[in-house]
């Protein structure tokens, strides 16, 4: 009861990294709660579960498990985590804001009549008053998230429904394993009571899906490339810095556009969150939507031929100068001077 | 076969303009301190629905928005481009409406009107990026959804086969009539408007329009009953007015922050060649690279 439950992303038999994400983030709120955490996987074949997700610190894990419940279709999931809340009632639920947490996630939130805030940037713990209404809560899941096109950040609470519902993207949270030795209960459902057969009302009937080529997000170094590399050819230089170093490229969004880079490149609030240990930003003129999505990495270059660009004020090292004259200075000294 | 299609289209304001005042104090948008423009994927959405007129004769594309007196303009649009009708809900009641009670009034407006087949949303909408109503609206008037759709491929014995379009992947999805889809910005942009529909419609007007107008043209509306936009009110629609608005609303804005990012302090180098060696000796005695 008032848990914390996490819905588990799964494809082909593997928990998605944006769930071990959320289940890591949910550890530290449901300790500060001093709650449970619950994890909820629905699908089919769902034996190797538990050995992926207990380490993340999960209690309780319910397994939802029927060959129909995969691959994701609306209703039939809706309606296990519809009942489910129904007795279990948490007080938080968390899903990734993917192509099936946004599809889910809604039906869930109507259903329940409970509020849900989409793409939150940061999920943290605190306190509301009232003033209008003479109230005060305790302990309210305040979401965070870019509003506006990213040029403001809101911060939204759901002081009276529950569950407190909420997204988030892939790659905004942090995974780390809590403790591999953890061991919670599993907790078998019987789906016939979770799922009616008219629920089944939309098929699957092709499917590709594909595993994603870039490795950016787990990238300790990564050399974006923005709009003002002027071409495709020159994002080659990019590619050649990454592969000397050992990094990958990420583009933004300006790039993508232009088709210099592919999209699943783009870094940023609508692209991939990274936090790098190093990042080198090429021409890349740093508006907000982009440094959303790279802030905190823990040193960055950028180099531009504007003195006065936005990327600057965040950044370690600043060059002002061409891409095409310092990139190729940086491969040849790496080159002559690593072991 | 004929389609009774329903397209949920909404005005917005322009998130690629914001200026300073578009937030107002209650943490609630500003609307008139920007330009109000079709969201961009009602439009791929209207096309969606038009394609479907255009394949199976006598379907019909009926227009729905919530909002202010102004977002007529959508309606008028719409019917620039193919669109049948359109209704426009509007009251002080809906004022700071959060997703689910947009839901709830979109849905008890959709129950209102004759029977539907198919219902076409956009995928989300660029003043909250939320992608709810969609799925909400669904849930609401207990029908199926497909989202993220890209191509509508076929109709055909009460179900209809759906391109949609995932992060990784593409999948075909058939569901049974009625449903409601929501279309992806992906899908093919919508059609320009037709010049002789323009003619057609530009004077087409809601009871306030007109009211506020008094024109020359109001002897028309009589003869041309193609010109009322029909504008409801909660009167109109059955709706319990404790789910509508800023009550109906779970959600609340707690805190609005303009976002400033910490400026760090740089090291500035003009790119000679000296400066890149010391920096790249830096980074690799440092175990940053290397
Ligand atoms: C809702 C929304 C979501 C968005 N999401 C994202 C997102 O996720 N990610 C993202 O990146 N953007 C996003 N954007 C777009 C963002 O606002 C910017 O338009 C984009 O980041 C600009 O890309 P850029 O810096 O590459 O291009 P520009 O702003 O055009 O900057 C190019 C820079 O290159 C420099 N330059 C030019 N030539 C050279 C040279 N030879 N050598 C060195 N420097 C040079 C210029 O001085 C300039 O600073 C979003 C926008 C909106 C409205
Ligand atoms: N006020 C509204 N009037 C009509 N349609 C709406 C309204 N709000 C949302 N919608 C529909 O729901 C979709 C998703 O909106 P949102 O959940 O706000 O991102 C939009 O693309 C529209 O099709």
């Amino acid at each position: 009861m008032n848990n914390i439950i996490v819905y588990l992303e799964i494809e082909e038999g593997v928990v998605a990294d944006v769930s071990l994400e959320l289940l890591t983030k949910a550890r530290s709120l449901a300790t500060k709660l001093k709650c449970k955490l619950e994890a909820l996987a629905v699908g089919s074949q769902l034996d190797g579960i538990g050995a992926q997700v207990f380490q993340y610190g999960v209690d309780k894990l319910y397994l939802a498990d029927d060959a129909r419940l995969y691959p994701y279709t609306s209703l039939p999931h809706t309606s296990v985590l519809v009942n489910l809340f129904k007795e279990e009632k948490p007080q938080i639920a968390l899903m990734g804001a993917t192509s099936i947490g946004r599809d889910l996630g809604p039906r869930v939130s109507s259903a329940l009549f409970s509020g849900l805030t989409a793409d939150c940037t940061a999920l943290e713990i605190g306190d509301h008053e009232d003033k209008k209404e003479g109230k005060s809560y305790t302990d309210l899941l305040y979401q965070i998230r870019p509003a506006f096109g990213g040029n403001i950040v809101a911060t939204i609470i759901n002081p009276e429904c529950r569950p407190q519902m909420a997204t988030v993207r892939e790659g905004v949270m942090k995974k780390e394993i809590f403790d591999a030795n953890y061991k919670g209960e599993v907790v078998n459902l019987e789906v016939a009571k979770y799922v009616s057969d008219s629920d089944f009302v939309v098929s699957v009937i092709e499917r590709h899906m594909e595993k994603s080529k870039s490795n950016l997000k787990s990238s300790p170094i990564i050399v974006a490339g923005g709009y003002g590399m002027g071409s495709k050819e020159n994002f080659k230089l990019l590619e050649e810095l990454a592969s000397v170093l050992g990094g990958e490229v990420g583009a933004s969004r300006a790039a993508v556009d232009a088709g210099f880079a592919e999209h699943d490149m783009q870094i940023g609030q609508t692209g991939v969150t990274v936090r790098p240990k190093l990042y080198i930003a090429c021409g890349i003129s740093g508006q907000i939507q982009h440094i959303a999505g790279m802030q905190e990495s823990s040193i960055i270059i950028a180099i531009n031929n504007d003195e006065n660009a936005p990327i600057n004020a965040i950044s370690d090292y600043v060059i002002t100068a061409n891409v095409e004259d310092v990139v190729p200075k940086m491969i040849k000294y790496y080159k002559q001077n690593s072991k | 076969m004929s389609l009774k299609i329903v397209v949920l289209a909404k005005q917005v304001p322009d998130t690629r303009n914001v200026g300073k005042d578009a937030m107002k104090a209650d943490g609630t948008v500003n609307r008139a301190a920007l330009p109000a423009i079709y969201n961009p994927e009602d439009l791929n959405a209207l096309e969606q629905a038009l394609r479907l007129k255009d394949r199976f004769e006598g379907s019909t594309v009926t227009i729905v928005t919530m909002g202010p007196g102004r977002a007529a303009e959508i309606i008028r649009e719409s019917l620039y481009r193919g669109a049948d009708n359109g209704y426009l809900l509007t009251d002080r009641a809906f004022a700071g409406s959060d997703t689910l009670a947009t839901s709830y009034a979109l849905s008890c407006a959709i129950k209102n009107l004759p029977e539907v087949d198919v219902i076409v949303c956009g995928r989300q909408a660029i003043d909250g990026d939320t992608a709810q109503v969609g799925p909400q609206v669904a849930e609401k008037l207990g029908l199926p959804q497909i989202t993220y759709a890209e191509e509508i491929l076929d109709v055909k014995d009460g179900k209809i086969t759906v391109k949609r379009r995932l992060e990784r992947g593409v999948e075909v999805v058939e569901g049974k009539l009625p449903i409601l889809i929501t279309v992806n910005g992906s899908a093919p942009d919508c059609r320009p408007r037709h010049a002789k529909l323009v003619m057609k419609y530009h004077h087409a007007k809601t009871v306030t329009e007109r009211q506020e107008q008094n024109d020359d043209y109001m002897f028309m509306f009589d003869k041309r009953p193609y010109l009322n936009i029909t504008e409801w009110s909660v009167n109109d629609i059955q709706t319990d007015v404790n789910w509508l608005g800023l009550k109906g609303s779970p959600t609340k804005v707690k805190a609005i922050e303009n976002v400033v990012f910490q400026a760090k302090e740089s090291k500035r180098l003009a790119g000679k060649d000296t400066e890149i060696d010391e920096l790249m000796k830096e980074l690799i005695a440092n175990h940053t690279i290397g």
